[in-house]
């Protein structure tokens, strides 16, 4: 395994040689020291390396990651895992705001609670919170899986399109155009399948399904006085 | 952006460091605001007597020989603490309206930074880590303050701009945001006789919670009707004789993290504010929830209910 001590090689260095390392890299296993919450720790990878950050990180970690599995062992500032494209994302403690957002593919895992925000236009990334999410999460969702164990905040999957939502706890509002739907045996199949990969012992059964009620999809011409 | 720190000692043994851990705390914030700082310290307060920070660009000028001037007019004692451009002016409790009419007749071209019993306020144009420096605040003991670095989006980068903002005795108001009905909210506040300075939205924020408090609202009434009535983007961290309070507009776009240990309540724009405080290890550390008020106090009595003075 490789160390990085980033108080002492800086966080551009440290970024590079992790930009470095090619799909057929010998080192596989690296180790962030003393991350002290800086901010785009990780950030841009693409090779199929694993990193684990011995700290809470700031803004942005592991945005617009590929392949890459990067394990944050604290907690997470705004913007974690945005624009993921493929990899895995797992942080020990709570996200900030925003986590996910944008994502088009890989999996983030939340073992605490994301604050608000979480998977906003998120494009087919999966997210599993095991604790609560806050509010206007996956607001304009397009695609992916949002699983949260807990609660959701405010205004859930206001104006989503086809991102599916799973909440086992309550909702405490629904967003414009979102809507409870029903749970058909290919959800539980998604759902326990993406629990199991988070490490969640929550039962697929116990989860309820929102989604998009389609009506914001296409212009409306009773509607026309509004614009 | 803007970055805010606040630290609230439970743990005595900590107040000698007060001044020492709030400076680091908002020098590793410099990079959210690098136009204007200021620090507001809670450094404990005398009986029968009271403080007023004052300002001056010509401090060898306009604090020679003020207290002496002023004892004359006041006919009691006034002690002066000359730091750089500002000076602390130790005056009788009850007094404070009166030195403030009385600088005003004087002409010295002096501005008030704070006035109270325990608060002091230092703020000037420039980086964190130089107005730290000006004043001296890492030398500074206390119970609790707050700190502020500017990104400035609404009004100049003058001293009277940077935060925090005095708003009534021992208090002080710092903001990360911006508020965007400040203009009609400061043209309706100074029609009921509130006095505001400059062109800056948060001066107005702290002249609402002024005009709330003077309309019988306590603090937390007005932090809480503040969420109504303010429109903008604001996390607000608000320094009181005996504690301090954070608020967070409902959408809460603007970062806040808090961390609480037996020794500390403390608040910074970003975890990076907070990682090199003792125990920070083994801290709680959270989120602030958006529209929630909360308030941390040294006075057993509910802070929030505490009429203003």
């Amino acid at each position: 395994m490789q160390t990085i001590d980033l108080s002492k090689i800086g966080l551009r260095e440290m970024n590079k040689t992790l930009h470095a390392q090619a799909a057929n890299t010998n080192q596989t296993t690296w180790e962030i020291v003393n991350p002290k919450g800086a901010h785009a720790i990780a950030c841009g990878l693409d090779a199929p390396i694993e990193v684990t950050v011995k700290g809470s990180t700031g803004y942005y970690c592991a945005g617009m990651n590929q392949q890459a599995t990067v394990n944050i062992k604290g907690s997470a500032g705004p913007g974690t895992a945005e624009n993921m494209m493929s990899g895995k994302v797992f942080v020990d403690g709570d996200a900030s705001q925003y986590a996910g957002a944008t994502g088009h593919g890989g999996l983030l895992v939340i073992k605490g609670n994301a604050s608000s925000r979480c998977g906003i236009s998120m494009k087919g990334i999966n997210i599993v919170v095991h604790g609560n999410i806050g509010h206007m999460s996956a607001f304009m969702g397009q695609s992916g899986n949002l699983v949260v164990c807990g609660d959701a905040g405010d205004a859930l999957g206001d104006s989503c399109y086809e991102a599916r939502l799973f909440v086992r706890g309550s909702v405490k509002s629904l967003g414009a155009d979102c809507e409870e739907k029903e749970m058909r045996p290919e959800h539980l199949e998604i759902l326990r399948d993406l629990l199991a990969e988070a490490g969640s012992d929550a039962k697929p059964e116990d989860f309820k399904r929102y989604g998009s009620a389609r009506n914001l999809y296409n212009f409306d011409v009773d509607n026309a006085a509004a614009y | 952006m803007c970055g805010i720190v606040g630290l609230f000692l439970k743990d005595k043994s900590l107040e000698p460091r007060l001044g020492e851990l709030l400076t680091s705390m908002l020098i590793t914030m410099t990079d959210r605001g690098p136009d204007s700082a200021g620090i507001a310290i809670y450094g404990g307060e005398t009986q029968g007597r009271t403080k007023m920070t004052v300002q001056s660009d010509t401090p060898d000028v306009a604090f020679d020989g003020l207290d002496k001037a002023l004892e004359k007019a006041l006919g009691g004692s006034v002690s002066m603490r000359v730091k750089s451009t500002h000076a602390v002016l130790d005056i009788p409790a009850g007094t404070a309206a009166n030195v403030r009419m009385l600088l005003t007749e004087m002409d010295r071209g002096i501005r008030m930074m704070s006035r109270g019993d325990s608060l002091e306020i230092y703020k000037e144009v420039g980086l964190p880590k130089d107005v730290a420096a000006q004043f001296d605040v890492s030398n500074m003991a206390g119970t609790h303050g707050i700190g502020h670095t500017r990104m400035a989006t609404e009004s100049a980068v003058t001293t009277m701009g940077a935060h925090p903002f005095n708003t009534g005795d021992d208090q002080c108001l710092v903001h990360n945001g911006s508020l965007s009905n400040h203009n009609s909210l400061r043209r309706k506040l100074r029609r009921d006789g509130i006095h505001i300075e400059t062109e800056n939205d948060t001066e107005v924020g702290a002249a609402y919670l002024t005009w709330q408090m003077q309309n019988g609202a306590t603090l937390g009434d007005a932090l809480k009707n503040s969420l109504d009535d303010l429109d903008g983007f604001f996390t607000f961290v608000v320094g009181t004789k005996d504690g301090f309070g954070v608020v967070r507009d409902p959408i809460a776009c603007k970062p806040a993290v808090m961390a609480e240990t037996d020794q500390y309540v403390a608040f910074g724009s970003e975890y990076r504010a907070l990682v090199d405080l003792p125990g920070i290890e083994t801290a709680r550390v959270w989120e602030p929830e958006p529209a929630t008020v909360y308030f941390w106090s040294h006075n057993p009595t509910s802070p929030t209910s505490a009429k203003a003075a």
